[in-house]
């Protein structure tokens, strides 16, 4: 049931002509969402010109003229029924269409056991991000160490954390692999928004959320914060490199060992 | 006089006699410190548009902003230099509290009580043929809640730090931090709810018990059914709003952490807060009272539109009943649907589905009403005057408005949509297109009532068409922004290469926005043209019933005395006997609620 439904919602993305707005499909999210999209806005589009071209005519038609008068009626029940039906058949079929896309989007029973890990921790006004490194385990993290100069409040003498990396507002993904994101907030609320993806979540301080992202194509991808977080909301950027695999393990040995003393 | 009526024994039991009938001769007993619903009314809607103005202005702020980033502002550094030390441009500090106050103003002090109190205070007395509010005072005493927490508002913005800058939604714990513009925006929207719970009990009570004889629930004018569920959302999600509003207090100045977790660091320094408390909290309780509030902006609109398409249209509103079924239903829904502004929260998914339900469910009965609408048109007899175009437009932009909705309750497509360009779009479709189109209909056509004179129909004409065309310019293209993936409440979207590419969008809007309020302009001049003929008693006089409707308040004269009727009337039919067989039997026209 469920796969047939992806597969209608998906079908009608395809047939839909890249909509001269909407960003590059660059997750395995974008063509669901955007099908789902296209169908409200053809259903849309078909109501709104509906009511306007009934508008227009009856304007026309029955505007006051000399010698012609108002015909007389209070109503019709079976037509008020059906046109209290038409609209409610119509959203529970775009109920179900957009529950099968959230579910395969927010149900942790769908998401991989297996996933490259990546914290990210928002800030006013700037993105942390942790990879686990070399040996695939993230060092012990205590708030009460959090300053200025230890953002994640890191403790020091963990082995596991020796090899961890960090970045400031530069995140990467290998292309085609399931990642899974662990958000957090240190002060406000933000929420982290790839445009390319059709991914957005808000992170909130005091909580952890947890969601998968799985990039379809390599490049580089504008990251914004959607929620205001203060004055320097507008510039909370960074950028989602977007690798085949064996380059992000480049990059990220790389950053591992910048990131040595 | 009243109690030797004979409809004393009447629904009209609460309502004693009124002690006199003669308005206090003395300007200040007259006009400030009235109880009359009509001059409380007036004072709503001058203090209401007065507000319109200045929140216009803040939005031309932003459009300037968001058009030319970074440019000096012609002017500000010399109007504002308090607010603006970078010699006349917008800083960020200064844009935060503009679209703020832009949003607190425009909801809580413009269109709220510009559809409830202004003119849902003057019609719904008048319309249930009752001399008075069942209880005068409080509705006089809720306008001076009002204009005081307005005035707190404006004055915020001369504190230090300036005005609250965390959105109108004020979502904590950003706004649990801000500078003391945020403890005064607080006070004023205490002050504001407040201002609400004591005028919308005044009308449900006057709807409830101080309707004239022979005026039964199936007769009620719909303004008068909306402006119940209306005062029934009021009355139960506002108190809402006032425990959010106290407990973001107590966190701001007493140490709580009701909205605070704990080890919040900000600045790098770490909150002496207890922590412990829940961000989403706010949303929830905010939103408890914020989505109804969606409601509470629209709906007395949609209630007089209900009244005034059958007068130009010459015939009965199409399916009186289900229209107020619809309109008891959404009230009913509007209570289910807060959680769809939180699909991306945090909250739980499973509760998304739930409100995406009940959001997709609260569309089936507006649709409803929409085709009501046009079904009455069908067939009719349309006078298309100033207001009836108004209604006209109404209809187009609130149909757009509603269906871009959609998108936003699809959980799935509202992951990329939500807090972006497609969401102000669309409130705005619905706000202004909606709320304020309508509210632009009641203007033109309760105005005669209130003033006696008929605003100029050339100039609403122009009106009309200048700002239906120019709304759609400046904000029909914020959808393709939304799209494009520019999100709200940034100061400059340029810093973006994605949104640099889409900044002619932005330019296009900014100009659209300012001939926009350009345009508003003619109303204005249309508006104090029409309230000097009503001083100089010049120009042409309206008449008891210019728009030669049915409803009682077009029964008495224009304006209505004190006590609002000579005679109290008894109602013997519905509202929209328009060319009814009645009428025809009688040889009239149509029939108004009283005439035997």
């Amino acid at each position: 049931m469920n796969s047939l439904l992806t597969k209608f919602t998906l079908g009608f993305s395809a047939t839909a002509v890249s909509f001269p707005w909407l960003p590059e499909q660059s997750s395995t999210y974008a063509p669901g969402i955007d099908g789902l999209f296209y169908l409200i806005l053809g259903i849309s589009l078909f109501f709104i010109v509906l009511v306007h071209v009934l508008i227009v005519v009856f304007v026309w038609r029955y505007r006051q003229r000399q010698g012609r008068r108002a015909f007389y009626t209070s109503g019709n029940r079976r037509l008020e029924a059906l046109w209290f039906s038409i609209p409610a058949v119509i959203l529970v079929v775009l109920v179900i269409l957009s529950q099968s896309t959230w579910s395969r989007i927010k149900t942790a029973a769908v998401w991989p056991a297996e996933a490259l890990t990546v914290e990210v921790l928002a800030e006013q006004y700037a993105w942390n991000f942790r990879y686990a490194g070399p040996d695939g385990k993230f060092g012990a993290l205590d708030p009460a160490l959090m300053d200025p100069y230890n953002p994640w409040g890191r403790v020091e003498d963990d082995p596991d954390g020796a090899d961890d990396v960090m970045t400031i507002n530069t995140m990467a993904i290998p292309v085609n692999e399931p990642v899974r994101v662990l958000l957090r907030s240190k002060d406000v609320i933000h929420s982290f928004f790839l445009p390319d993806f059709r991914y957005k979540h808000d992170a909130v301080p005091g909580m952890t959320m947890e969601f998968h992202l799985e990039a379809t194509r390599p490049g580089d991808f504008p990251l914004a914060c959607a929620e205001f977080c203060g004055l320097g909301h507008y510039r909370m950027k960074g950028t989602l490199h977007v690798m085949p695999r064996a380059e992000f393990d480049a990059w990220l040995t790389e950053q591992a060992e910048e990131g040595q003393p | 006089m009243i109690s030797s009526q004979a409809d004393a024994t009447t629904a009209d039991r609460s309502i004693p006699a009124a002690p006199r009938l003669r308005a206090p001769r003395r300007a200040l007993w007259r006009y400030v410190f009235t109880t009359d619903h009509k001059i409380v009314a007036l004072q709503y809607l001058f203090g209401t548009l007065a507000f319109l103005f200045f929140g216009a202005c803040l939005a031309m702020l932003m459009r300037w902003q968001l058009g030319w980033p970074m440019q000096r502002v012609p002017g500000l550094g010399r109007v504002l230099p308090a607010l603006s030390s970078q010699g006349g441009i917008i800083t960020p500090e200064l844009y935060s509290s503009v679209f703020s106050l832009h949003g607190t103003i425009m909801v809580y002090f413009v269109v709220i009580p510009l559809a409830v109190n202004a003119l849902g205070g003057y019609l719904v007395p008048l319309m249930v043929g009752a001399r008075n509010m069942t209880f005068p005072l409080l509705n006089a005493l809720s306008f001076w809640a009002y204009a005081v927490g307005g005035t707190i508002l404006l004055g915020s913005m001369f504190t230090e730090g300036g005005a609250a800058a965390a959105g109108w939604t004020a979502y904590a714990p950003l706004a649990a931090l801000g500078t003391s513009g945020q403890d005064w925006w607080i006070i004023a929207l205490l002050l504001a709810g407040a201002s609400g719970i004591m005028s919308t009990l005044c009308y449900v009570t006057t709807i409830v018990n101080g309707r004239a004889a022979g005026m039964t629930l199936g007769r009620l004018p719909m303004t008068a059914w909306a402006m119940l569920a209306t005062s029934g959302l009021t009355l139960l999600a506002v108190p809402a709003l006032t425990v959010a509003l106290l407990l973001l207090l107590f966190d701001r100045n007493f140490g709580t952490s009701f909205f605070m977790p704990s080890n919040m660091i900000v600045s790098g320094e770490r909150l002496a807060n207890p922590g412990g408390g829940q961000p989403l909290l706010w949303q929830h309780l905010f939103w408890f009272y914020a989505h109804p509030a969606v409601y509470i902006m629209i709906m007395p609109g949609m209630g007089m539109v209900s009244d005034m398409l059958p007068a130009f249209a010459r015939k009965p509103l199409f399916g009186y009943k289900s229209t107020a079924l619809a309109t008891c239903s959404i009230a009913f829904l509007g209570f289910l649907v807060w959680g769809h502004h939180m699909f991306q929260s945090g909250m739980n998914p499973y509760l998304g589905t739930t409100f995406m339900i009940s959001t997709m469910a609260i569309a089936a009965p507006s649709a409803l009403e929409v085709f009501n609408w046009l079904a009455t048109l069908w067939r009719g007899s349309l006078r298309l005057v100033t207001p009836m175009l108004f209604i006209l437009g109404f209809l187009s932009l609130f149909v757009i408005g509603g269906l871009s909705g959609v998108f936003m309750a699809s959980t799935p497509v509202d992951i990329y949509v939500h807090d972006t360009y497609f969401v102000v779009a669309h409130l705005h479709y619905i706000v202004f297109g909606g709320s304020m189109f309508a509210m632009f209909a009641a203007i033109y056509f309760w105005f005669p009532k209130m003033f006696g004179v008929l605003l100029g129909e050339t100039l609403g004409r122009w009106h009309f068409g200048l700002t239906y065309v120019l709304f759609n310019l400046t904000f029909f293209p914020m959808h393709m922004l939304g799209v494009g993936g520019m999100q709200r409440r940034i100061y400059d979207p340029t810093i973006f290469p994605h949104l640099a590419a889409m900044q002619p969008v932005n330019v296009w809007i900014s100009v659209s926005a300012y001939a926009l309020f350009v345009a508003q302009l003619v109303f204005a001049y249309n508006f104090v043209r029409g309230l000097w003929r009503a001083h100089q008693g010049t120009g042409p006089r309206a008449g008891d019933n210019p728009w030669e409707a049915n409803t009682l308040e077009w029964q008495t004269t224009s304006p209505p005395p004190e006590g609002n009727f000579v005679e109290r009337p008894i109602v013997v039919r519905g509202p929209h006997e328009y060319g009814s067989p009645e009428c025809d039997a009688k040889g009239v026209e149509h029939l108004p609620q009283n005439v035997a």
